[in-house]
């Protein structure tokens, strides 16, 4: 099995993971790990393709490569974000979840 | 094509503005913010304005190069007709919900600057920002990063008051537009790997109905559509924007889901290849179908107005995904109209629903409460805002003469004119179901107050004003001869010379 085709496939099953624990999990933690599995999964992908797309005598196509970067600094700083959103949360109210609580129609104005 | 073409600096100048002037007001604080944000929000206007001036006397999209770097290695800043129209739509309603802040967030000289109101004035200009980079981004990826922008200037203006259940339903809200966001990138990867190139002028005509193309254009709608809540990916918005303050839920509402919006339609009509994007259209503007009969219902049942109003959002939205079907498969004719009529449905919604917000905002404030069943007093308290209201919700059900009723009008004749009268069936529906809602505030607000409820407290006249005024932009958009909007034609594929 070739390089970029192992690194697909492993980018698709990381895909796959983050997916279903986004969906899955209900601990706003678990949900951010999960998009953070997620993301990674992308951006090998996007790995994947800088290789496959590579111009003669390079090993890779540098553009690609350049929106890895800028991805993952839009995805540390969502993570982040999220992270502090959900500690502000379990400190205010010592929920873990975002689920409404039963009484969310009648809650506060 | 790829060059930069004479005005294209005025694009520079809607990008820097607003990101110089957040860095600048988050340097000098609280009072200088306040200022720096109203003067360079009141300046965004007169960008907007010359934006779209310019790109109505070329007749063609202004492009600028940064650098001089042409794409497809360069990312170019487009404004074609679209993003043109939408910028000054923002700008406008940015300036208004600016204006209506001075009340909450205003610093007078004898009082200390409060991190809110520093918080309040660097999100506005940071939405602004954001905005504009993704009205005017070429580059799918660069698009991408401008939407994530939005999400965190939007999410952290919602979250301002730091109440319990704004951090839940926020932080709700981020989670689904995460998860829409790393979709959207997915398909980006798959496009960048088929054809080398995310510059969605230079993508358009170029793709071809294969696996990855199709397999990308799926993803990137399924995660926008999570952003701009279609239904059934709606259950994230109500609590959201119901939860936040009422500048905030102005311009998520308002605003916010536009981007998401134009995003779908440079990725549908520019860079999908046309034979499938006809073929899965009826199937997206199902799916919207079901939002505008879902939302209005789920709306009629609300006992707080900010819900109602929220699920309002959900219905409307519903009406941007009608316009798909008919803008592909339509004859030319057909397709300009009902480009147009969506077109003008996402602006006209825009000032309604801003004003919407912001009235309903006002009237909670001033009763003290925003239960649906007792509003009575609002009307002698709150009477601009109660006004701004009821003008706001004629837009909607599209009574004319109003915006609303323009886009309504022309998605319906469209609809009739192509022989796909359900959608005209479902625009009628809607139209009524918003009429029950709307009656259903309306009556309550004139209604004499409870006896035994506490008097409204009158409110100053200001904030009401803003309201007002963007209702009656909403309204106005309807009074204009229809050639006045041949400027959103500019720009779009398949679009003739000719203007309807």
């Amino acid at each position: 099995m070739s390089g970029p085709v192992l690194y697909g496939l492993l980018g698709a099953a990381l895909v796959a993971l983050g997916l279903f624990g986004l969906v899955v999990q209900a601990a706003v933690l678990r949900k951010i790990l999960a998009f953070n599995l997620l993301g990674g999964g992308v951006f090998l992908l996007f790995g994947v393709v800088a290789r496959r797309t590579a111009p003669a005598g390079l090993a890779a196509d540098p553009v690609p490569q350049a929106m890895v970067i800028t991805g993952i600094v839009v995805a540390f700083a969502a993570t982040a974000l999220a992270v502090a959103m959900a500690l502000r949360m379990y400190q205010i109210t010592a929920a873990v979840t975002v689920s409404p609580p039963p009484d969310a129609q009648a809650g506060d104005a | 094509m790829t060059a930069t073409t004479p005005a294209g600096w005025l694009l520079v100048v809607a990008l820097v503005l607003p990101v110089a002037g957040m860095l600048l007001a988050f340097v000098l604080g609280g009072r200088a913010a306040e200022r720096l944000a109203l003067l360079l929000l009141g300046l965004g206007v007169g960008v907007g304005v010359a934006v779209s001036a310019a790109v109505l006397r070329m007749g063609a999209p202004i492009v600028y190069l940064p650098g001089g770097w042409a794409p497809p290695l360069g990312l170019a800043l487009v404004a074609d007709g679209v993003a043109a129209a939408m910028l000054l739509t923002t700008a406008l309603v940015l300036f208004a919900v600016a204006l209506f802040g001075r009340a909450a967030h205003a610093t007078p000289p004898d009082q200390a600057e409060t991190r809110a109101a520093l918080a309040y004035w660097c999100f506005l200009l940071a939405l602004a920002g954001s905005l504009a980079a993704a009205f005017l981004g070429g580059d799918l990826f660069n698009l991408f990063v401008a939407l994530e922008m939005l999400t965190f200037a939007a999410l952290s203006l919602a979250c301002l008051e730091g109440k319990p259940s704004q951090f839940r339903s926020e932080l709700r809200y981020l989670l689904f537009a995460l998860i829409g966001s790393v979709l959207y990138l997915l398909g980006t990867a798959l496009l960048y790997g088929g054809y080398g190139t995310l510059d969605f002028r230079l993508l358009a005509g170029r793709t071809r109905a294969d696996l990855p193309t199709l397999l990308a254009a799926a993803l990137m709608t399924a995660g926008l559509a999570a952003k701009m809540a279609l239904f059934p990916l709606h259950l994230w918005l109500p609590p959201a924007h119901a939860g936040a303050p009422p500048a905030a839920s102005a311009l998520l509402s308002g605003l916010v889901v536009k981007a998401a919006f134009v995003l779908l339609l440079r990725v549908w009509i520019w860079v999908l290849p046309p034979l499938p994007a006809m073929a899965a259209a009826p199937l997206l503007a199902a799916l919207g179908a079901a939002a505008i009969l879902v939302g209005s219902l789920v709306a009629l049942r609300q006992a707080r107005l900010k819900l109602l109003v929220a699920y309002s959002t959900v219905a409307q939205i519903g009406y941007l995904f009608l316009m798909l079907p008919l803008v592909l498969s339509g004859a030319a004719e057909t397709a300009s109209h009902a480009w147009l009529g969506g077109l003008l449905q996402a602006g006209s919604h825009a000032f309604a629903k801003a004003a919407m917000f912001l009235a309903a905002g006002l009237i909670a404030t001033a009763l003290g409460h925003d239960r649906v069943t007792a509003l009575g007093g609002a009307g002698q308290a709150v009477p601009r805002a109660v006004f701004a209201f009821g003008l706001a919700g004629l837009s909607l059900m599209g009574i004319p003469p109003s915006g609303g009723f323009t886009a309504k009008w022309l998605l319906l004749t469209s609809a009739l004119g192509d022989g796909q009268w359900w959608w005209a069936a479902v625009i009628l529906g809607g139209g009524l179901l918003t009429g029950g809602y709307v009656y259903r505030v309306l009556a309550g607000t004139i209604a004499a107050p409870p006896g035994d409820a506490p008097r409204p407290r009158p409110l100053p006249h200001g904030p009401q004003n803003v309201a007002l005024g963007l209702a009656l932009i909403s309204v106005a958009l309807g009074l204009l001869p229809l050639a006045s909007f041949g400027l959103v034609q500019i720009g779009r594929p398949g679009a003739l010379g000719a203007l309807p």
